[in-house]
């Protein structure tokens, strides 16, 4: 690989995967590193834009957001959210053990 | 059998109305077709069965005179809508046990209209790829492929191949920054990627909220129009769903185009495009020209900036919504013996590397300290993209592209993933706009693959792409079939 | 230890010197809504896990948010209670971070552009003392599920009927300086909360929760870095948990340590703040605005109309009672501490001693219903009957003693006071030739006293006005007596 401009280091990209929570396994960190990199390099060339004076885009489509009355119109299909669970146990979804 | 497959949607459904074929029969000769042709690896999962249920169901109908308007027509529905009790993996290993208690209201509507689901169809991880090559279960392969397996294009390759291939009669996808277009130009057929909320993204996995679009990809631009007609539709269920109402877009198939005004803008034709794209980006001007359009050379000038802008956009929004995808309440889970390992494991085994790759982009540009120079950047930028359409449709009615900057390039060929990025790069700009955009394949270039070329209309104006898509298809006179097609 | 000498309420006395607390205040208010704030599955639930849960709520792939117009109304009002900046223009965004209890992998906030803004309240230190405490922003929010992690050794167990049920954020200015402000702040937006019925501000239940940011100074001082108290949900435990942190704060730095920035939970049993088990990294929350949701808007006329519908709130309330009642400040803010309290005061004081009447509810009927563990919705003793019986006092009909005992028999019989002093005949006398009849017989009966008091023993007066009021079951009139007495004990 041709040298890189590098703007994300291994440990920058293991401090991302934590928060992402990704396991990355060490023999495709550098790979993933320079692909990274290739990538944030290609989009900094919005740096050549002037946009002092522009908002950013809140919504393409132009319209205000909708508002819903206030009635129970859902809920009470615990079967059916459970379903698809790994593992569940008298209605609960079940996980390791948080300690806080 | 293979007359079965001759017809073309609008061709099938006047014959299903007509009562010269029955549902059965087509949805066999498409599941026929479907075996024939499943070296392509298009489907995911046939649904055999069920498709056969359902087209018994649409013959009685079709009797009983309450036939709706796609009764008994048998289409794929790409794995990244969600169809109620059938299994909904979105191409990824992560979802791969995955059978949703709800059925997506873009899929609802078809099933409302008589549609018949032939199965589900593969497409790139997440929607994230431009090739199909990142699906979890294998590559799609080009029904056009000569000696060496060529890409589809992606992320919706199979619905792309399967519709190429006559082993659906049309099938659904999704365009997020190209993929419906691109693999449409890829596989020889139409793929049309309506207005930002035109169609519900409701059920829909979701990938890029703010560029998700559900369209159709079909044989022919009427086809296109009788399945947006069915799919598109205010859903109170999605709050970016447009309640504008779509006019029956088969009334405007045949209008004349006289008068209109043709952008071609100069900024979609720089280096980079293979010859035979050029000839034919320039018969498809002729064409409309001698058709009756007025051609306007204009300028989007923030064109190049598209793919940088998506590339921050889309995986932002993407690392935000795969955040869902944790094993706790569906899909695959990695036991660990900590909730965090948990976590990471079962993503870092489920999710493949380009969706991975993606969501790290996204997270570090959402992240502290960046997210002003990257993501706010981005935003701003696209607002000066979607000024540079708002300020062109001033002076013009369509806009007239290459859809791609190449034809199907071998699998395995790209494997820089910027490279592939820059796949999408005519297809970008209209997704962050939000205007609608269509593909439809004007001819095949020296290999033997076909050409597209994209239509854009301004927001909400699909009558008008569609007409013009429609009288450019008439011109262009494609009816070519591939290879690797079910005779 | 705090000594109480020369300390103002939130000082500290150190080795060193005098220090101060700041106190800001993050108070969680669940909107007594309906349905979540943008899920159509009931905000209320009873114990059934997992059983007023939506799709949207379990983040299932494909789902949508809707927002809850009541909630949109309920933030607007509470913003005007708070005298605050109504934006008629804010966005949500996703705080994006990873727990069980939180299915979408982020929860769906208000991050740079809130609903509403700065506003003020004042709050009553004492029966004297105001002071302001700023608000900095209120916000609307999704709340997260619950887990449980001590039913299984190796296991947590999910709940997400709670998950997206609809919070307000109101987000205090560090003005607050001692944990009895920061109790009485609490309380007064419990109040106000509870007056606009945005809110049924029950903190036992969980409708009302606060996060306490605590840091220490000297006074004069630039602000301390601060910690972060979370979930406190009682007021006493708010004033213990911040008394106790800012002490712990001292003594680091008066034994020349420095205060770690850190979230901390308070232990009930030990009464002290301990750090959560922290995390190797801070949270970075990548806040973006949720792409699922486009910028919520809305018109000026729309407030005006939700401005319409608010109630007559605590202070004016309070303001209006002193004025037209003649009631103490103290008194009127306790009777505004609740709007049930305020209509029932009103009435019981309509055409009676406004005074006397906040007297009696104050101290008497508030007494007897916490005694039998009533509220006051279900006192036995109505308004009318409380005002009734003022007004028997007022006339002189009976004593304020014997009102004490027409008052117990109103608990348990319900009965009016006129029925039960005429049923026992409890009328006061105050008719002179009566009473002296009674004085004459006392005297007559008590000679050897008489001659000692009047010996100058003047201690036995009370002997005197004892014996008469016990020879007439206590309704003499006990004024007359002693004038009497005085008159005749010669």
């Amino acid at each position: 690989m041709s040298s890189i401009k590098s703007i994300v280091d291994i440990p920058t990209v293991n401090k991302i995967a934590r928060l992402a929570r990704l396991e990355i396994l060490e023999k495709n960190k550098q790979n993933l590193t320079n692909d990274l990199n290739n990538i944030l390099e290609f989009v900094a060339q919005l740096n050549e834009v002037d946009t002092s004076n522009v908002e950013p885009l809140a919504s393409v489509t132009g319209h205000k957001l909708p508002l819903r009355n206030d009635e129970v119109t859902d809920g009470n299909i615990g079967e059916l959210v459970l379903q698809n669970a790994p593992e569940t146990s008298s209605g609960f979804f079940v996980v390791p053990k948080v300690i806080e | 059998m293979s007359d079965f497959l001759k017809l073309d949607l609008l061709g099938a459904s006047i014959a299903l109305k007509n009562k010269e074929i029955s549902s059965v029969e087509l949805t066999n000769a498409y599941l026929n077709a479907i075996e024939k042709t499943s070296s392509l690896g298009a489907y995911l999962d046939v649904q055999a069965d069920y498709a056969l249920e359902m087209a018994n169901r649409s013959d009685k109908k079709i009797q009983q005179g309450t036939a709706g308007p796609l009764e008994g027509i048998p289409i794929g529905v790409k794995d990244m809508f969600c169809t109620k009790n059938i299994k909904t993996t979105a191409s990824s290993k992560i979802l791969e046990n995955f059978y949703p208690t709800y059925e997506s209201t873009v899929t609802q509507n078809l099933w409302n209209d008589g549609a018949v689901m032939l199965g589900k169809l593969s497409c790139d991880e997440f929607a994230m790829g431009s090739s199909n090559e990142t699906a979890a279960k294998g590559n799609v392969i080009n029904p056009w492929s000569k000696t060496n397996p060529m890409s589809p294009g992606g992320s919706s390759g199979g619905s792309a191949a399967a519709v190429a291939a006559r082993s659906a009669l049309a099938a659904t996808g999704t365009d997020t920054g190209g993929s419906i277009r691109q693999p449409a130009a890829f596989c020889g057929i139409t793929g049309l990627k309506p207005t930002y909320g035109r169609c519900s993204r409701w059920g829909i996995v979701a990938f890029s909220s703010s560029l998700d679009q559900a369209g159709p990809l079909t044989r022919t631009v009427s086809d296109a129009a009788l399945m947006l007609n069915s799919m598109a539709g205010y859903d109170v269920k999605d709050s970016t769903s447009a309640n504008i109402s779509m006019p029956d877009l088969m009334t405007y198939l045949d209008n004349s185009i006289k008068g209109k005004k043709i952008g071609i803008p100069k900024e979609y034709t720089q280096d980079g495009i293979s010859q035979d794209i050029m000839k034919f980006y320039e018969s498809s001007i002729s064409w409309l020209k001698d058709s009756g359009a007025e051609i306007v050379p204009v300028s989007l000038p923030h064109t190049k900036y598209a793919l940088p802008v998506y590339y921050i956009i889309a995986p932002a929004e993407a690392s935000s919504n795969l955040a869902r995808y944790d094993g706790v309440r569906y899909g695959v889970r990695n036991e660990a013996a900590t909730l965090d390992e948990m976590y990471e494991l079962t993503r870092g085994n489920g999710f493949g590397d380009e969706v991975k790759r993606r969501i790290m982009i996204g997270t570090y540009v959402l992240s502290s300290g960046y997210y002003d120079a990257y993501y706010l950047k981005a935003q701003k930028v696209r607002r000066l993209i979607k000024e540079d359409f708002e300020n062109v449709f001033k002076n013009v009615d369509y806009l007239l592209t290459p859809s791609t900057p190449t034809t199907a390039f071998e699998l395995g060929q790209k494997q820089d993933p910027l490279t592939m990025y820059l796949n999408d790069i005519f297809t970008v700009p209209a997704s962050l706009a939000g205007v609608p955009g269509i593909s439809i394949p004007v001819g095949l270039d020296n290999s033997g693959l076909p050409v597209g070329v994209q239509l854009i209309a301004n927001s909400f104006d699909e009558p008008g792409l569609i007409n013009v898509a429609r009288t450019l298809e008439k011109c262009a006179d494609f009816n070519l079939i591939p290879d690797g097609a079910a005779k | 230890m705090t000594e109480t000498l020369n300390l103002k309420p939130g000082q500290i006395k150190g080795t060193s010197g005098i220090w101060e607390m700041v106190i800001g205040l993050e108070i969680h208010a669940q909107i007594s809504s309906k349905s979540k704030l943008f899920s159509g599955a009931s905000a209320s639930f009873g114990s059934d896990a997992n059983s007023s849960v939506s799709l949207v709520d379990a983040a299932m792939p494909g789902m949508l948010p809707v927002i809850n117009k009541f909630c949109v109304e309920q933030a607007v009002k509470t913003g005007l209670a708070l005298n605050a900046k109504i934006n008629n223009i804010s966005v949500f965004d996703r705080k994006n971070y990873f727990y069980a209890d939180l299915p979408q992998g982020y929860q769906i906030s208000q991050f740079t552009k809130p609903i509403v803004g700065e506003g003020e309240i004042i709050i009553d230190l004492d029966s004297e003392n105001q002071t302001v405490v700023g608000i900095e922003r209120l916000h609307l929010e999704q709340d997260a599920g619950k887990s449980l992690h001590d039913q299984h050794p190796t296991k947590s167990f999910i709940d997400l009927n709670r998950t997206g049920v609809a919070l307000m954020e109101i987000v205090s200015k560090p003005d607050i300086r001692s944990p009895q402000e920061a109790g009485a702040y609490v309380k007064k937006i419990r109040s106000i909360l509870r007056y606009i019925g945005a809110c049924d501000g029950n903190m036992e239940e969980g409708s009302l929760r606060a996060d306490c940011n605590v840091s220490v100074r000297r006074p004069g001082d630039e602000f301390g870095t601060r910690c972060e108290i979370k979930n406190l949900n009682s007021i006493r435990f708010i004033i213990q948990a911040i008394q106790s942190e800012a002490e712990r704060q001292v003594d680091i730095i008066e034994s020349g340590g420095k205060i770690n920035q850190e979230t901390r939970l308070f232990d009930t049993s030990t009464g002290e703040t301990r750090s959560m088990r922290s995390k190797e990294d801070a949270h970075d929350y990548r806040y973006f605005p949720d792409p699922d949701l486009l910028p919520l808007e809305f018109s000026n006329e729309w407030v005006a109309e939700i401005k319409e519908t608010l109630p007559e709130l605590p202070d004016s309330l309070k303001k209006r009672l002193i004025k037209d009642f003649g009631i103490t400040p103290y008194d009127a803010s306790v009777l505004v501490e609740e709007k049930d309290y305020t209509d029932f005061y009103i009435k019981a004081a309509n055409g009676v001693d406004g005074k006397l009447t906040a007297n009696w509810m104050i101290t008497e009927l508030f007494g007897a219903l916490k005694k039998e563990n009533l509220t006051l919705e279900n006192s036995p003793v109505s308004p009318e009957n409380l005002g009734k019986l003022v007004g028997l006092i007022s006339k002189g009909v009976i004593s304020g003693k014997i009102a004490k005992d027409v008052f117990s028999e109103m608990m348990i019989s319900k009965k009016s006071p006129e029925d039960i002093v005429k049923e026992k005949g409890l009328e006061q006398v105050s008719d002179d030739k009566e009473i002296l009849k009674l004085i004459d017989k006392v005297i007559l009966e008590n000679q050897e006293k008489v001659k000692d008091y009047l010996g100058g023993k003047d201690k036995l007066f009370g002997f005197f006005v004892g014996q008469v009021m016990k020879l007439s079951q206590g309704k003499a009139n006990p004024g007359l007596v002693n004038k009497l007495l005085k008159e005749n004990l010669k």
